[in-house]
């Protein structure tokens, strides 16, 4: 089974939130997703309503609404099933975007794993034109076009990043850019561009069709509404769930069937690692944040195992732009693979966390900002598990 | 007249790049498109569209080696991409590795003989919850046993043998 439980977006009436929106006027559907208090489900969680107000405010010719797609944090497959069950909801919100900012061109940036998935969304596109939900004077509102167009992604982890995926649309390499200038002033082409997950858009649909207040009431205040959480790993249904933030991860665990895990990996690859005396603690903005991925590891598992497969992740994906990524990556993967034989010293293991400090605030971009965290966690929190280590090399 | 293999090669560049236009942002659909024609994008492609976009070749190269999913070098007709991240890792992914390098008789980075099939890792493919996983070309297989790599692998040989066939059953 893929979608574990009862998913709130799927009882929302489709089209409905496009057609509340074409009856409010601009500022009035960005005055609703900022009241909803909703923040990105890409992972960053930045205020959806602040990004389109900033977007709507901004000069230039073209504008553009791009939905990423690109979803390569490990663990992470959410998007793959709304893009599956829900293309049209994901359009929908694109349009209303559109409406909201004054843009008229969207594109879907679909990661190249994902080709399967385009066929399907083509034909979703098609209907959607077909039924006058993009094109010209949608739904019949005099004036307002939009359309949509998919781009395919072609192997790359780091065009998730929102400037790099702006790259990568322009035909560059997906190095990421300094930022500022943000995409919302400066984005593709040098115009206006929002970039948005595939479930914020999903979500921003049902926040138009059912009210800021409805939405806020669920969730935290500083975390509102319904998330999408991917779980996998050590569980006995793993799949696509949905919780309201603010969910302890003990109850992502129950309904998933992962109790007795030791620790899980909330956030990916680049997200972090919370041991099972901690299980309290909770899916949300303010504690654990996720763009959706809860990965489960039961009693046996080892966790420089884990570690040794994200920074393997990490030195494969790193763009190689900057000099604490693309080396420090490196460095780290052959630390936890001297922990794994029990050849650290304490103090090469305390140079290995400066280390993932240094690479925290010394990289460019989020790839190599965050690559350490998984590996710092599990250091802290399974510290005893390392030194007990007994050193191979001295068994004769 | 019959033209040179050079010239007919140009001119399905050609008409590739009419198709998504003579823009740098096309770049990338253009070099997808050629790849999907020739199973690779060789030096000679790569100039021919530096020519016609009015950049560097070395720009060209420069996007080409950067993808995982654009290659320089010839692959297989089935390019086989096993998932090697966490989950799959965790569901089993090492048993279906190996079962992949003995049928084939090939090493991850490898390419048989008979230009059949190339076999690589993948990072995360975004089937956590149905690992192990794998893509052929295209195609997502899930759950995936060293048992199924049997199957998986001779629905390739049936649809090549098929010349032309795409989609790959396994019965
Ligand atoms: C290395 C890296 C990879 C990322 N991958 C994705 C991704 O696959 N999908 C996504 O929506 N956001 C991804 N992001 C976050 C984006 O940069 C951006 O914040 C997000 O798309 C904004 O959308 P949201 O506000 O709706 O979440 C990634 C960030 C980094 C640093
Ligand atoms: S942090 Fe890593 S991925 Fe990001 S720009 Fe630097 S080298 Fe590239």
């Amino acid at each position: 089974m893929t979608i574990c439980n009862d998913m709130t977006l799927a009882a929302i009436e489709p089209d409905a939130g496009l057609a509340a929106a074409l009856k409010l006027d601009r500022a009035g559907v960005i005055g609703e997703i900022r009241r909803s208090g909703m923040k990105g489900r890409g992972g960053a969680g930045f205020p959806t309503g602040v990004k389109w107000n900033l977007a709507a405010a901004a000069q230039g010719d073209r504008k553009f609404i791009v939905c990423n797609a690109d979803e390569g944090e490990p663990g992470t497959f959410k998007d793959r099933v709304i893009l599956t069950e829900w293309p049209g909801r994901v359009f929908e919100g694109m349009t209303i975007a559109g409406y909201a900012v004054g843009a008229t061109e969207g594109i879907l940036y679909l990661r190249g794993e994902y080709a399967y998935l385009r066929h399907g969304l083509e034909q979703c596109l098609a209907k959607r034109r077909e039924e006058h939900l993009l094109g010209n004077d949608i739904c019949g509102k005099t004036g307002f076009g939009f359309d949509v167009r998919i781009h395919m992604g072609a192997g790359a982890y780091v065009c998730g990043e929102e400037t790099a995926l702006i790259e990568s649309l322009e035909g560059r390499r997906g190095e990421a850019r300094n930022r500022p200038p943000f995409p919302v002033n400066t984005g593709l082409g040098g115009m206006p561009t929002i970039v948005n997950n595939v479930e914020t858009f999903a979500w921003a649909t049902a926040i138009l069709a059912r009210g800021a207040d409805w939405f806020k009431a669920i969730g935290t205040e500083q975390s509102t509404g319904p998330k999408m959480l991917s779980v996998s790993g050590d569980v006995e249904r793993p799949g696509v769930y949905e919780f309201p933030l603010g969910t302890p991860i003990r109850e992502v665990l129950r309904a998933a069937g992962g109790e007795d895990a030791k620790a899980v990996v909330v956030g990916g690859a680049s997200g972090q690692c919370v041991p099972a005396n901690r299980f309290a603690r909770t899916v949300s903005y303010e504690d654990v944040a996720t763009g959706g991925a809860v990965i489960v590891f039961g009693p046996g598992r080892n966790m420089l195992d884990v570690a040794e497969n994200f920074l393997e992740f990490f030195v494969d994906e790193s763009c190689g732009q900057c000099t604490p990524c693309r080396i420090g990556n490196v460095k780290l993967l052959e630390g936890v693979r001297r922990l794994k034989r029990g050849e650290c010293s304490t103090q090469q293991l305390r140079e290995l966390r400066a280390l993932g400090e240094t690479m925290r605030v010394a990289s460019k971009c989020g790839l190599g900002q965050s690559s350490p965290n998984a590996f710092l966690s599990i250091i802290e929190h399974f510290r005893r598990e390392i030194p007990s280590r007994v050193p191979v090399t001295v068994e004769a | 007249m019959l033209s040179t293999q050079q010239e007919q090669r140009v001119a399905e560049i050609d008409a590739i790049i009419e198709r998504h236009g003579r823009s740098r942002s096309a770049l990338i659909p253009i070099l997808q498109d050629v790849q999907r024609r020739h199973d690779a994008i060789g030096d000679f492609a790569m100039q021919a569209i530096a020519d016609r976009l009015g950049i560097h070749p070395v720009e060209v190269y420069g996007v080409v080696t950067f993808y995982a999913f654009l290659n320089e070098d010839c692959r297989g007709r089935f390019v086989i991409r096993l998932c090697r991240t966490i989950s799959c890792d965790l569901a089993g992914r090492d048993a279906v590795a190996n079962q992949l390098r003995n049928d084939l008789g090939i090493e991850f980075g490898g390419t048989t003989a008979d230009g059949r099939f190339t076999l690589e890792w993948a990072n995360c493919i975004g089937m956590c919850d149905q690992g192990p996983a794998l893509l052929v070309n295209d195609q997502v297989f899930t759950h995936v046993t060293p048992e199924k790599v049997h199957d998986i692998l001779s629905a390739c040989t049936r649809a090549f043998g098929l010349h032309g066939a795409q989609e790959v059953q396994v019965r």
